[in-house]
């Protein structure tokens, strides 16, 4: 069973008003009800919150979906969803009244819910949460975790692609945050790209917004106008740029989502999410009882070298040549092993000094923390 | 050197004429003696009807029409409080602002990331060859190039035309026209409206004819840089454009310099059209209300603590 709240920001809003007070008087006492010592067991509901909405072709849309996954793996569950949640104390307060509903597992799927994520599992030790992306740093509450896919692996595999298409030697990649995944993504689109073309540089413009198209639409065109070829994104929304660059008759490399069918003559390939066995394997855990000290119970992150990666590569499109898919095929392949990782050593930043040396792999946690760009990577991280 | 200065101002053209046809209604508005902080959500409603007009219908001229229906829709609720019922105008038109990203979150969802057909940029032969002007101010899309016409037409209209007198009458001194046996109410209705179809026609540019799709929000407070600008340029349409493009420029700064490989801080950038505006407010001070309408003065006054 499914409900689905909607929530516009403005309703957010006033939601949130009226919820103040209630929520005031009821997180206090709630937490330590139930002190069972196994977070989430035996749950009757779920809880979902997105910071955008369920139906944006790109990030939310996709955890929507996995949302949607586990209604169906658990028909007699009730999966609660928020829409438009905010990357504030907003964010706690609509956990609270899902908690009041009787969720037992919430999955926060925001970066930046984190700190509202936290505050909800220390309020309510009966209830797992979960949060998407994010890093827990120092201990990891007994009712609290990160999930995540390595998400910079496929995108190394598009960076091959693009490495591959571009004429002009120039990658563009318009980005909203300097985020660590990111800057994963960056340096891992730039290193994949170089491994097929030692000419190939990306060039990299923010936008500071998860979504401001118009803001999307300048940095698409004065990449285009600086004779960038390739342009891939890290954002939420993800068909300004799309569009642009189709229009200027340059390749698209998608992120997200398969927006193939909004270019359909410039598509490379890009990576989506699938979300869906992930999600109902964490509601599975917690509902057992076995969420503390579980694999979830952590910073958890799934690569092709620990198992099924729920970041995937997405379809090829029409101008992609069978040697560039075979050159991804060995790529991917070395990826699973246990020397393979986009970032392995030696490996150079921006300035030429080398940051991991030669033969040494770093694992995901280290990759996670990397802070600067990689060389051939054009443009400064701000500051 | 020259290269980045055109893409700063042909930027400043593209992204500052959403904000220019903005605030263009907002100065019909206001020299008509009535202030529409709503401005914002007309935007959005423009913005979101124009872009599902022309999804639906397939073209992006009839969503053009209906962009500038939908904001001007929005400006007669603000109208129908402000003149007829004496609602407080600044609670109006906040109010009408989160309406309007209220109501275009609710029905926009169904064209979030779907396609529509839109205006492309269309170089002028011969005028766009012309080096700097060519590519700032000739290639562009069509609803761009028409925007060039609204600020001469509405100088000309206010200053000459009989029914921009009475415009700037009621905005001067309402009094006037009631004993020449006009209806001041009417004449203000009219100019809230029509300044809500300028703002709605520049959310339709925004989301048919720059950016190409439509998501919520997707106008990010221009609407209000709009209604500084007004102030700041003293009710004048040739000083607005002139504000509109400056702005324009700003935003596009940071995408210009970064896709050459400079290091810019973007969130600094963001923050820059709105430093200025403070710092221009501050520096005009209460010179400010003399160059404002008679009746908005009495409107500005009766919110400040003198």
């Amino acid at each position: 069973m499914s409900v689905v709240f909607r929530m516009p920001r403005i309703a957010v809003f006033v939601a949130v008003a009226a919820l103040v007070a209630a929520c005031s008087a009821n997180t206090a006492g709630s937490g330590d009800a139930t002190g069972s010592g196994a977070p989430g067991k035996g749950a009757e509901a779920v809880g979902f919150i997105f910071v955008g909405p369920k139906d944006d072709y790109g990030y939310n849309q996709a955890a929507y979906e996995g949302s949607q996954a586990v209604a169906s793996a658990y028909p007699d569950l009730e999966v609660l969803t928020a829409e438009n949640v905010p990357e504030d104390d907003n964010a706690a307060r609509i956990m609270n009244s899902m908690i009041a509903k009787g969720a037992k597992v919430i999955f926060a799927t925001s970066y930046g819910h984190l700190d509202a994520a936290l505050k909800v599992a220390a309020e309510h030790p009966d209830v797992a949460v979960v949060q998407q992306g994010n890093l827990i740093t120092g201990t990891v509450p007994a009712n609290a975790g990160t999930y995540f896919g390595t998400v910079y692996e496929p995108v190394y595999l598009a960076g091959i692609a693009a490495g591959k298409a571009t004429k002009s030697d120039k990658l563009g990649y318009v980005y909203a945050f300097p985020i660590n995944q990111t800057i994963s993504n960056i340096n891992a689109f730039q290193l994949g790209a170089a491994s097929v073309n030692p000419k190939a540089k990306t060039y990299v413009v923010n936008t500071s917004s998860w979504c401001d198209p118009a803001k999307q639409a300048e940095a698409a065109a004065n990449l285009i106008k600086q004779d960038v070829d390739v342009i891939t994104q890290h954002q939420d929304c993800t068909a300004t740029i799309i569009k642009a660059t189709e229009a200027a008759g340059k390749y698209t490399v998608g992120y997200h989502a398969d927006a193939s069918s909004l270019a359909p003559k410039g598509w490379l390939t890009g990576s989506e999410w699938d979300w869906d066995k992930l999600y109902v394997d964490i509601v599975k855990t917690a509902i057992d009882g076995g969420f503390t000290g579980s694999k979830y119970n952590a910073n958890y992150r799934v690569g092709f070298k620990t198992g099924e990666n729920p970041f995937v590569q997405s379809a090829f499109g029409p101008s992609v040549a069978q040697p560039t898919k075979d050159a991804i095929a060995t790529a991917r392949t070395l990826l699973g092993t246990e020397q393979g990782s986009p970032f392995a050593g030696p490996l150079t930043d921006q300035d030429g000094k080398v940051r991991i040396p030669e033969g040494t792999v770093p694992d995901y946690a280290e990759i996670e923390k990397i802070d600067y760009f990689v060389s051939g990577v054009v443009g400064k991280l701000p500051k | 050197m020259s290269d980045l200065l055109t893409d700063v101002l042909s930027g400043g053209v593209r992204g500052g004429t959403a904000i220019m046809l903005a605030a263009l209604g907002e100065t019909l508005a206001e020299r008509a003696g009535v202030v529409n902080l709503g401005t914002e959500g007309c935007l959005l409603v423009g913005a979101l009807t124009g872009y599902a007009v022309a999804a639906e219908t397939g073209s992006p001229w009839a969503g053009l029409v209906a962009g500038a229906l939908a904001g001007a829709a929005l400006a007669l609720v603000h109208a129908g409080l402000v003149i007829w019922r004496r609602a407080d105008q600044f609670a109006t038109g906040l109010t009408l602002m989160f309406f309007g990203l209220g109501i275009t979150s609710l029905f926009g969802v169904a064209y979030v990331g779907k396609a529509a057909p839109g205006f492309a940029p269309v170089e002028i032969p011969l005028l766009s060859d012309v080096p700097v002007l060519g590519p700032v101010l000739f290639a562009h899309d069509p609803v761009t190039y028409l925007s060039y016409l609204v600020a001469p037409l509405m100088w000309w209209w206010l200053r000459r035309s009989r029914s921009g007198l009475l415009v700037r009458t009621a905005g001067e001194r309402a009094d006037v026209l009631h004993l020449h046996g006009y209806r001041a109410g009417l004449i203000r209705g009219g100019a809230v409206v029509a300044g809500g179809a300028l703002a709605g026609l520049g959310g339709a540019q925004l989301s048919t004819a720059y950016a190409h799709a439509w998501f919520e929000g997707m106008t990010a407070g221009r609407g209000f840089i709009a209604v500084a600008l007004v102030i700041f340029a003293a009710w004048r349409p040739l000083r607005v454009v002139a504000g509109a493009y400056l702005f324009g420029a700003l935003l596009a700064v940071a995408p210009v310099l970064q896709a050459r490989g400079h290091a810019v801080n973007q969130f600094a950038m963001d923050a820059l059209p709105f430093v200025i505006t403070l710092l221009i407010l501050a520096v005009i001070g209460r010179r400010t209300l003399r160059a404002a309408p008679q009746e908005l003065r009495r409107v500005f006054e009766s919110s400040s603590s003198n």
